[in-house]
């Protein structure tokens, strides 16, 4: 199972996750970007910046 | 016969809006192209093969969604949104004008650009007055300016601490609104839905904990609604309307919407409906073509 670059703890990934999902870990709450999905490799996602939005 | 469109995405973060315009698009079997903003070097002089027949814009990133636009459409290449959508609604005085251009009732706007002449526009507006920067989202600072030591406060600090942009002052007047604003979903010619969304801070924004509840589209926001959409270059389109005393105002329109918490509230398929738009864009290039 991946686990959480900021806190260590297991982080549950869907199966039908794909490259570029965020997804929250349950533990510490970090946004974590799916950065791989054979197997699933998992980062911390950028911090929000100024012309983020919709 | 044309063969059935490929649809390029652009995206890097993958959100739930995302993630539900891709399954809407598997569902269909519609061949799909995912492109990701952050690996992209565009070689801008000459058109590649991309082997897409239309892009689907869902960058988060403003400047990223703006410049691959760009790029895009001088290749000939159908965008949802265009260009011209994004650069207008990606900056809060443009939308404005746009607004003003085609009489769309929107809140009273002054731009000023230095701290000096912005107090003179908010003490015209009177207090409480709002000062956005052009470019932002997700209700990031936004400031309601109580009185004139809070006025001279943000002015300082955004002359002192901001880049640039933060020195174009972009002030309107407050709106007192019932609590809520309205959100409504524009998809090419029609409103097919909208939320009320409720708050007890005067942010209403759902990023900032606003609470979705369903919103009627009367035959009255639909009309205003579609035709801000038009004003600002037609598409997929996110409106803000406040509920004015004195009747409705269109306060901004979004391009890369956001509508997770408007399909169970409304009832509508918006993903669907967004894909519908698309798939028509890339058909009817392909019968000019």
């Amino acid at each position: 199972m991946p686990k959480c670059p900021e806190c260590d703890a297991d982080v549950t990934v869907g199966a039908d996750a794909v490259k570029g999902e965020i997804v929250a870990c349950p533990d510490c709450g970090a946004e974590l970007e799916v950065t791989s999905t054979g197997p699933v490799a998992l980062a911390l996602a950028p911090e929000e910046e100024e012309d983020w939005g919709e | 016969m044309n063969s059935a469109p490929t649809v390029g995405v652009l995206l890097s973060r993958v959100r739930v809006e995302e993630k539900l315009l891709l399954e809407e698009l598997e569902r269909r079997g519609v061949p799909t192209k995912l492109i990701d903003d952050r690996e992209l070097v565009l070689a801008v002089e000459k058109r590649p093969e991309l082997g897409v027949d239309v892009v689907l814009e869902r960058c988060i990133q403003h400047s990223r969604a703006l410049y691959a636009l760009s790029v895009l459409e001088t290749w000939g290449v159908p965008t949802v949104n265009t260009f011209e959508v994004a650069d207008v609604c990606g900056n809060k005085l443009l939308t404005t004008m746009r607004l003003i251009r085609d009489s769309i009732p929107t809140p009273r706007t002054r731009l000023a650009f230095t701290p000096e002449s912005a107090l003179a526009a908010i003490e015209e507006l009177g207090y409480p007055a709002v000062l956005k920067p052009l470019v932002g989202s997700w209700g990031r600072l936004i400031s309601k300016v109580n009185d004139r030591d809070a006025a001279e406060t943000i002015l300082e600090h955004k002359d002192v601490l901001g880049t640039y942009m933060h020195s174009v002052y972009y002030v309107q007047e407050y709106v007192p609104k019932p609590g809520r604003d309205i959100r409504a979903f524009v998809v090419g010619d029609e409103t097919i839905a909208a939320i009320y969304r409720a708050s007890e801070h005067w942010i209403t924004n759902t990023a900032r904990g606003g609470k979705a509840t369903k919103c009627p589209v009367t035959p009255q926001l639909n009309e205003l609604c579609v035709r801000a959409a038009r004003a600002v270059g037609g598409g997929v389109v996110a409106v803000d309307v406040l509920e004015a005393p004195e009747g409705l105002l269109v306060n901004e329109v979004n391009y890369t919407m956001e509508f997770r918490n408007s399909i169970d509230t409304t009832g509508v398929d918006i993903p669907a409906r967004v894909i519908d738009h698309v798939l028509g864009v890339a058909r009817a290039a392909q019968r000019a073509g």
